[in-house]
């Protein structure tokens, strides 16, 4: 059974701009996030993960988003070194929950950032990194060091995908979904090279967040808005719950950002 | 130009970091040379490079090496120069480091200068306040001056091999021995010439005393009067040679269309006293004491003539620089802006410009004597061209090549 890091939405809302995505004049409509929240946590809880719950904190909206708090593999955690200093209050809460869970952590260096699952996504045996806009490439090579992977850089080009997981989604099969123009040629040509099977996102599907998935073996959960995609997951055998997210897309993030699983992996 | 060490490590295989990194410094018109590399041999091992990265310009450098830094890249901190003051006037601190003729730079408080002017077998000599460091010789140091002494902070640039195009110079690149064909060669050189005058570059010619002696000045006066010449360098005896072959017909007694002698060895004597009487070579054209010969058609054409003294003169003419140390000087001043020079019959006098020649100074030397060419240009690897000939048949084609239209193009 996958277990699963959430955090309720409390104290979601927009209350500043560090994506595209973020309107703090438009806002999000607190009543609807927490309706779209809930439904995720049902869907992943029906899916048979244990999910976990840390308690939101006042002035930290963007807590919600818990794939963001760090990586964890096996029993050790890699807490996230925040690069906006508007979620850099989350580091502290979701280290010592870790830890208070007996999870081990292991800091990367200060001065290097790192978004946690955001940006550091295991497919087949190599975890692929984002970076530019949130992690830097130096701490790939950190978590390399610290986990003893293969870690595949890839650099992120297009501001409005400024997390790895917001455009790239490994299946369990080996596999992946994607969308190439999030990443510049050389790191489209170093995920072709590592990745069989890729499934292109059209543009204005990839807009609705499609990459943003929960995967849990054959389920996949994910925002809707995406029919062609869908289509394409359903053909490789694949279940896909398609769930509402325009009150968190507004502040960049879907499903996946909104969960954390606790371990990825249970080993490199 | 400049450059900086870098290292990448981690997954730079794999992720394509490497090639992204190279391709990068090439499309900014930069350069790299890999000076190690370690590539992982399981899966999950780390690779390593350590890249030297060349810009033109220091801003060019920061601009890439900042681009590079997104990509990993880390920037290898290299040492300052180490630094003695200088014991005593003229004295250098023991340990001293001593230039090439090649490019070169210290590192200072982080940031590297260019040594200038690009001199061989000199100290280098560093102002702090003004940020510059200097290559100087005995001559010009004080006591308390800043010399870097020591190799630490010191980058040497060789002069690169051109990629982009034929450059006749690192083409031949060597000497053409005496039984080998010229006339494609020289006919190269008039071209270079001919490139070098329209893109505004300046032509030196060292003349040695042969030139005079083989009958060859008329055909040098014919350059002179083609607007080949900016300066020319040589010594008393040449000068003395000419002004008799003007003023008396011959050189050293011997004439060069008779082939005997006629006034026997006084005339350059006497060639010599009406040049001090004049008052000098520029005075004796005005008064038209002086109505031919090679510096005859420098003063009338403007070209800067350097006349330095030997040990065996003469006189000296007047204008010579009799004091050795005053006409290093003096040629040195000289010899800034000089793009083309062509060293013709005079291994002393050779030798001694050569000493003082930037690294793409391109050179061409001309001498009956293979030793005397090969020493002559051992200093400019790839700008030079050794001709083991005599002069005069390569001064009349090349003049010839230069100044009949129908050879052009």
């Amino acid at each position: 059974m996958r277990e699963l890091l959430l955090c309720p939405p409390d104290y979601y809302g927009i209350e500043y701009e560090i994506n595209p995505w973020m309107s703090v004049a438009r806002g999000a409509q607190a009543a609807v996030a927490q309706r779209q929240w809930k439904q995720l946590h049902a869907t992943l809880s029906e899916l048979h993960c244990e999910v976990h719950l840390i308690p939101p904190q006042p002035r930290l909206p963007d807590m919600v988003f818990t794939a963001n708090a760090g990586l964890t593999v096996g029993r050790k955690f890699i807490p996230s070194n925040f690069r906006h200093k508007e979620r850099a209050g989350e580091q502290l809460f979701f280290s010592n929950w870790m830890e208070e869970r007996g999870y081990e952590v292991h800091w990367l260096p200060d001065n290097l950032y790192f978004e946690g699952e955001g940006d550091a996504l295991f497919g087949g045996d190599a975890l692929f990194c984002g970076y530019k806009f949130r992690s830097d490439i130096q701490s790939h090579r950190a978590l390399a060091d610290m986990l003893g992977c293969l870690a595949i850089s890839v650099e992120l080009v297009d501001p409005r995908f400024y997390h790895l997981d917001t455009c790239f989604c490994p299946l369990p099969d080996g596999g992946a979904f994607w969308f190439p123009s999030a990443f510049d040629e050389y790191g489209q040509r170093a995920i072709r090279e590592h990745v069989t099977d890729l499934i292109d996102v059209l543009p204005e599907e990839s807009m609705h967040f499609s990459c943003n998935a929960v995967i849990i073996e054959r389920d996949i959960v994910l925002p809707e808005g995406a029919p062609k995609l869908v289509t394409q997951l359903q053909d490789r055998g694949y279940r896909c719950h398609e769930l509402p997210m325009s009150e968190f897309i507004k502040a960049g993030g879907a499903c996946k950002c909104l969960t954390m699983f606790m371990p990825q992996r249970e080993k490199c | 130009m400049s450059s900086e060490t870098i290292e990448l490590r981690g997954h730079i295989i794999d992720s394509l970091i490497l090639p992204k990194v190279l391709d990068q410094i090439l499309t900014s018109g930069g350069n790299f040379k890999i000076t190690e590399i370690n590539i992982g041999r399981k899966r999950a091992d780390q690779s390593f490079a350590r890249i030297e990265v060349s810009a033109e310009t220091g801003e060019a450098l920061d601009g890439l090496i900042l681009r590079l830094r997104q990509q990993g890249a880390e920037v290898v901190e290299r040492a300052n120069a180490q630094v003695a003051s200088a014991p005593a006037d003229g004295v250098f601190p023991s340990d001293f480091y001593v230039t090439t003729n090649q490019q070169t730079f210290v590192r200072l408080d982080g940031k590297e200068i260019e040594v200038s002017p690009a001199m061989i077998n000199s100290a280098i000599a560093l102002d702090r306040k003004k940020g510059t460091a200097r290559a100087v010789k005995f001559f010009d140091v004080n006591k308390g001056d800043e010399i870097v002494i020591g190799h630490q902070g010191v980058r040497v640039v060789p002069v690169q091999r051109a990629t982009t195009h034929t450059d006749l110079f690192q083409f031949i690149n060597t000497t053409v021995d005496a039984d080998e064909p010229k006339s494609a060669i020289i006919r190269g050189i008039g071209d270079e010439l001919r490139r070098a005058r329209e893109a505004n570059g300046k032509i030196a010619i060292v003349a040695g005393p042969a030139i005079v002696r083989t009958g060859a000045g008329q055909h040098l006066i014919r350059l002179i009067e083609a607007g080949y010449v900016d300066r020319l360098f040589a010594g008393n005896l040449f000068a003395a040679y000419d002004v008799e072959r003007a003023l008396f017909g011959t050189s050293l007694g011997a004439n060069p269309e008779l082939a005997v002698a006629r006034g026997g060895h006084e005339n350059h004597l006497r060639a010599i006293n009406m040049i001090r009487e004049a008052g000098g070579i520029s005075s004796a054209v005005h008064q038209k004491i002086l109505t031919g010969g090679i510096l005859h058609a420098c003063v009338r054409h403007e070209v800067d003539i350097v006349l330095t003294g030997g040990i065996r003169d003469e006189g000296p003419i007047p204008g010579v620089t009799t004091d050795v140390i005053e006409a290093q000087k003096v040629m040195r001043t000289k010899l800034a802006g000089v793009t083309h020079i062509i060293l013709l019959a005079t291994l002393q006098h050779s030798l001694a410009i050569a000493s003082m020649l930037a690294p793409d100074v391109k050179t061409v030397c001309v001498d009956i004597d293979p030793p005397a060419v090969e020493r002559a240009i051992e200093h400019q690897p790839l700008q030079s061209i050794g001709l083991v000939t005599d002069v005069e048949p390569f001064l009349r084609e090349l003049v010839d090549c230069l100044t009949d239209s129908r050879v052009r193009d």
